[in-house]
């Protein structure tokens, strides 16, 4: 009973890695984390609140339409802050399933298992709003296009890491299969990145994060960043209530382990 | 009137600016709510495992789970 209860948890056995693996333990505490994260939900939730109210004013109200495309422009202020998120969740999901294969982080493996349904939602928005744009503005719901196919190739990366994290008994051998085809597929992100460099396509290059600056106007600028920053802090909010519904699920497995042994 | 009727016409494209705006705030409801639903549930049974536990004795709680 003793050795249940004290100790270290039993993935944080294995090497003992000084430095780096010092640091990042003193966070791996879970009940640490839940102290912290309790805290921190509420200031998330009220930040995403507040930003995604302002946003939707300024992308549906205040914002200009487009000299081009007319008001179908506004669709962009939901579908690129998504496809953004699509591909900054994945990395995170990479960066974290990398830190729990390497340091045998508790929290890592949970943080990269809680992304992956928030990162398939948005990937999910990203292409179709996407589809929504190209049809009134390319006469296409859909073009097989380098840009297109390879997000919805992270789309199936997605799908696909959640079965497979899902598809063992023992959660520590789920999230080290999963955690190999996460970082296999983020081969896929720098291809989503250039695909409107490398090859011909109807979707239009990168117009924020470019080294001239943006080439976009303020007006459309601001309700985008806005938009951006409050899907952010949705992501994180749900981000640690996934986390913290992960840890409950731990304790109610070692619980029901030890009433099953009859400890 | 006529303004907010523009408005939800959207220059004639509203029938794809408005899909793209709700599915988008439903999906990130959906998903937000089945997260703190599932996080409630999981607190409600470690609640109610941990009181099966301390009160009456690890038999009950064994034939409980």
């Amino acid at each position: 009973m003793k050795s249940y209860k004290k100790g270290p948890h039993p993935r944080a056995r294995g090497p003992d890695i000084r430095g780096a693996g010092n640091i990042m333990h003193r966070f791996a505490n879970p009940n640490r984390f839940m102290r912290l994260s309790q805290r921190a939900v509420p200031w998330f939730a009220a930040l995403t609140v507040v930003l995604l109210a302002a946003g939707l004013y300024l992308a549906l109200v205040a914002s200009p339409a487009d000299y081009q495309q007319g008001e179908t422009v506004r669709i962009m202020y939901v579908h690129v802050p998504s496809a953004w998120m699509a591909m900054f969740c994945y990395s995170g999901m990479a960066a974290a399933a990398a830190v729990g294969m390497i340091w045998k982080h508790p929290l890592a493996d949970l943080a990269a298992k809680s992304t992956a349904p928030i990162g398939a939602c948005f990937t999910f928005l990203a292409l179709l709003t996407g589809s929504l744009w190209g049809k009134p503005m390319w006469g296409a719901w859909w073009v097989w296009d380098a840009r297109l196919t390879s997000v919805l190739v992270l789309f199936f990366l997605y799908l696909g890491y959640i079965a497979l994290n899902n598809a063992f008994d023992d959660p520590a051998r789920g999230a080290k299969a999963s955690s190999i085809l996460v970082l296999v597929g983020f081969v896929n992100v720098p291809i989503i990145k250039f695909s409107v460099d490398w090859w011909n396509t109807l979707h239009q290059p990168a117009s924020i994060a470019r080294v001239e600056g943006p080439a976009i106007h303020a007006s459309m600028l601001w309700p985008l960043l806005v938009m951006a920053a409050g899907f952010t802090t949705y992501y994180l909010w749900v981000l640690l209530v996934r986390m913290r519904g992960e840890i409950v699920a731990g304790k109610i497995r070692a619980l029901r382990l030890r009433q099953v042994h009859g400890l | 009137m006529d303004s907010f009727s523009s408005f939800l016409n959207m220059g004639g494209h509203g029938g794809f600016v408005w899909p793209s705006f709700g599915i988008t705030v439903l999906v990130l409801v959906v998903l937000l709510v089945t997260s703190l639903r599932s996080l409630k549930a999981r607190e409600s049974t470690l609640a109610k495992l941990r009181g099966g536990a301390t009160e009456t004795g690890r038999g009950e709680a064994t034939r409980e789970a």
